[in-house]
């Protein structure tokens, strides 16, 4: 029972943050339609960022999360506006090409200023605590904490801001969205503006539990995507429920059938699910 | 002699190519070269797919390393003769390569790179973690040399160059003769609007899937020729970076052009083999190159150069043309 | 008839695109469609070419049922048709562009290809010959080696009837040919339907422009939230009550972009 409590809990502090890095793979993909490969990178970089301000400027660490923030973010809208805005008109092949160039060139430029090493982040919330039969450490209680705030954050600005509500109607109708006045332009750099940030967000609160290295997000974007697959490409409750899905998938799996392989959980559902529905879950009926 | 005229460039490479081993001495500048002839056969198989085709496989390296992998297993471990082997890993490729493009060519677009990227990283995961079949992390050794055909050795590396080569203008010759054909503007009628190839007739789902079929073909006969050259494979070669790298090659060198392939691939490798720095942070300027060659030249070096030729044989048709009707004029 | 419907319906989600269809298309005649916007026009367009599978209902061609077929079916059969946005290759030329319209009546395979068998030469040659022989047709053979990226939208239109003409079709599905294209280029493409008609084949068009429809059409069917609310002669739909509400009650009427 213990065990089952424990691997409940593990799975909704890795799903918290599966469902952070989904989320902004989600709203990107809603509104410009673009699969960022480069997303990965942007975690990767967002654990970095935090765990050098503390490092190197010695800074608290959620300042150094601040910093994340901002230069997570401001990196993600300049590559929506160097890269993504340019092909806009390009066929799609081309995106997601671009989205590799990008992911190869941040892992390399990491590892060549910051070394190849795995790197523990410090964290103030190291300690333990034990209820109900399990012991765990306050970072994991943070990390469910913090995703909850963060999308119910995330949520109001959707809905309640000029700015989110923008963005909602121009994942449902770009064409439409330009026409009522709103900024395409702004909008996309505003997206992914926060898609970065919820990157970095994520991988700063769970890099005290993992590590940062330059590899550090292949899997985790691997199985956003599969997240988002799942949960609807474009869909921002999808993300969020496929994330806890997936964290709880996995730990359990970890635990009752094989550790060794349950990265592999992830791909095994996207392959029996695109298999039976080729166009995912909830793919978007229409009449084009 | 148009058509030897038209074919002067590739001539002139070929024969360089032949005559290469005999200027150098440096057994390490055959080996690396040998190395890029190896990858240019799978980026031909990538180039069929996406370049043509217009499917973009994410799960390349995985099928490049079923290639190695079967080889190797099958030399090694069950002691099979080499060129069995090797014909049987073309198989064990092809047919995992068809079962998998069955299911995966189902998706389109950004589904089928998602798709196929997760499958090539489970190949990865199996390769690794299946440690009494692969040896996990700590890969094959000792994989043999390619067997003699007759009086032809193999054990050294310029036997193996050549070997290689033969292997590649087969390849290249294959692609030609496909891609120039009807059978190849099928895929390209494909790549460029599926919904419009439907309505012509062609059967979009069996195209491509043959398309996807050949590439892993080439994939598994790269990855089996890498085995027996290198002797030595880990679950590295099936990673998603050397997806990428593969994708590079293509890119710089011209996706969906005859050439571009090898042009590509001999160019990037050659390149960061000699730089040695680059070699671990060639990213540095590949990853930013991919970017603004898919923005601003997305044909490459091969395909730029023949939009050039091509344009300047129109310009000249026009002023001749032109020139007709002047003189026309002056009379 | 060369074509009939019957009851055919197609759903999306909750939307009825097309509800309860039936048109009859007669061989050698001009049969234009017409309808507000979001009156399912293309929608029975992708339905007829297999490009949709039908919720409901029935079509045939020549008395064989194809409700089921596939597209690429459909098109072996003789049935073509043209897109609103032309989706040519663009960088590729004209002629290269309208080869693999013939695709369809070769049997070619990799094999052929790689050895460059007997039949893969004559097929091949058929294929060509067939592309200059349309592109002949539609006036573009002077235009056969440019790239389609420096041709007119009006000539991008002609090629794309060309490759329709390759599959060698007995009726050609036009999706508003004239769209985006000057009145002198329209009354041009015109003539080149009529031309179409003259060869022996049918011709059935969604257009917008009602001046074209009115002068060019043996026969329009109108097509209102997915219901055919009239059909007959320009003469019949010009003063039809139904039809005029349709198109003033819709406030549609210069929406022209779908």
């Amino acid at each position: 029972m213990d065990v089952l409590l424990q691997q409940l809990f593990n799975g909704l502090t890795v799903g918290s943050v599966y469902s952070l890095v989904a989320l902004g793979l989600t709203l990107v993909y809603g509104i410009l339609h673009i699969p960022n490969f480069a997303h990965g990178a942007l975690y990767m970089v967002g654990g970095y960022i935090t765990l050098m301000s503390m490092a190197l400027m010695g800074v608290p660490y959620f300042i150094g999360i601040a910093i994340s923030i901002v230069v997570v973010g401001t990196l993600a809208m300049l590559m929506e506006r160097l890269v993504f805005n340019p092909l806009r008109h390009a066929p799609p092949i081309h995106d997601k090409i671009a989205a590799i160039g990008i992911l190869l060139f941040l892992e390399t430029l990491v590892q060549l200023v910051w070394g190849a090493d795995y790197r523990a982040m410090p964290t103030p919330f190291a300690d333990t605590i034990s209820f109900l039969g399990i012991t765990v450490t306050w970072q994991r209680i943070m990390i469910i904490v913090a995703a909850v705030v963060v999308m119910i954050l995330l949520q109001l600005f959707l809905k309640k801001t000029m700015v989110g509500a923008a963005i909602v109607a121009m994942s449902q109708n770009r064409e439409g969205a330009f026409l009522v006045g709103i900024n395409a332009n702004k909008v996309a750099m505003l997206t992914f503006f926060v898609s970065g940030a919820l990157a970095a967000i994520a991988a700063s609160i769970a890099s005290p539990i993992n590590l940062v290295y330059p590899g550090m997000g292949h899997l985790v974007i691997l199985k956003a995507f599969v997240i988002i697959i799942i949960g609807g490409m474009g869909s921002v409750p999808g993300a969020i429920i496929g994330g806890y899905i997936l964290g709880l998938t996995e730990s359990l799996g970890a635990t009752f059938i094989s550790a060794a392989y349950s990265d592999l959980i992830a791909f095994v559902l996207l392959v029996v699910i695109l298999t039976m529905k080729p166009q995912g879950l909830f793919a978007q009926k229409g009449a084009h | 002699m148009q058509g030897l005229k038209k074919m002067r460039m590739p001539l002139i490479f070929l024969l360089v190519a032949l005559l290469f081993p005999l200027f150098t001495d440096n057994q390490y500048y055959i080996y690396v070269v040998t190395l890029a002839f190896i990858y240019a056969i799978a980026v031909y198989g990538m180039n069929l797919v996406g370049g043509y085709t217009g499917q973009l496989s994410l799960a390349h390296a995985g099928f490049f390393a079923i290639g190695a992998y079967a080889l190797g297993l099958l030399t090694v471990d069950a002691n099979v003769p080499y060129w069995l082997a090797f014909f049987l890993a073309l198989v064990i490729t092809t047919v995992i390569g068809t079962l998998v493009g069955l299911i995966a060519l189902r998706t389109k677009e950004h589904f089928f790179a998602i798709y196929t990227l997760c499958v090539g990283y489970i190949i990865y995961l199996i390769i690794y973690e299946w440690d009494a079949l692969t040896g996990g992390v700590r890969g094959l050794i000792g994989i043999e040399s390619p067997a003699a055909i007759g009086p032809i050795t193999f054990d050294t590396g310029i036997s193996n160059y050549y070997l290689i080569l033969v292997f590649l203008v087969l390849t290249v010759i294959f692609m030609k003769f496909l891609t120039e054909s009807i059978v190849g503007r099928t895929y390209v009628a494909i790549r460029n609007s599926e919904e419009l190839a439907q309505t012509i007739g062609i059967n979009t789902m069996k195209q491509k899937l043959i398309s996807f079929v050949i590439s892993t073909f080439l994939a598994g006969l790269a990855g089996a020729l890498y085995a027996s050259f290198v002797r030595f494979i880990g679950p590295d070669i099936s990673y998603t970076m050397m997806t990428f790298d593969f994708l590079m090659y293509a890119i710089v060198g011209g996706f969906g052009t005859l050439f571009g392939p090898v042009v590509g691939t001999l160019l990037i490798v050659i390149l960061t083999q000699s730089l040695q720095f680059m070699e671990d942070f060639r990213m540095i300027i590949f990853g930013p190159l991919l970017v603004l060659l898919v923005i601003f030249y997305p044909r490459g070096i091969v395909g730029g150069y023949q939009m050039w030729k091509m344009k300047r044989a129109y310009k000249k048709k026009q002023r001749s043309v032109d020139q007709g009707s002047t003189y026309e004029g002056g009379d | 008839m060369l074509i009939e419907t019957k009851g055919l319906t197609k759903r999306f989600g909750g939307l009825v695109a097309v509800n309860d269809v039936e048109i009859g298309i007669e061989k050698g005649k001009i049969t234009a469609i017409i309808g507000p916007n979001g009156a399912g026009k293309s929608t029975l367009f992708n339905l007829i070419s297999g490009y949709h599978p039908s919720s409901e209902g029935s079509i045939t061609f020549k008395g064989e049922d194809i409700t089921k077929k596939r597209s690429f079916n459909i098109a072996k059969l003789g049935i073509a048709r043209t897109f609103q946005t032309t989706n040519l290759f663009e960088t590729a030329t004209v002629m290269d562009n309208v080869i693999v319209g013939h695709r369809l009546r070769t049997k070619s395979n990799v094999f052929d290809a790689v050895f460059r068998t007997p039949r893969l030469r004559r097929e091949e040659q058929a294929s060509r010959e067939k592309a200059a022989e349309v592109l002949e047709f539609v006036g573009l053979e002077h235009e056969a080696h440019r790239l389609v990226q420096d041709i007119s939208q009006e000539a991008k239109k002609r090629v794309a009837f060309a490759l329709a003409l390759a599959t060698d079709p007995e009726i050609v599905f036009l999706d508003e040919p004239a769209a985006g294209i000057n009145p002198d280029e329209t009354e041009n493409l015109a003539a080149l339907i009529r031309k179409m008609i003259d060869r022996g084949l049918t011709v059935c068009l969604i257009e917008h422009k009602m001046q074209m429809i009115m002068g060019l059409a043996d026969h329009i069917v109108v097509l209102n939230y997915g219901k055919k609310i009239a059909e007959g002669t320009p003469e019949e739909i010009q003063t039809n009550e139904e039809v005029i509400e349709a198109y003033l009650g819709g406030g549609d009427k210069h929406a022209e972009a779908e």
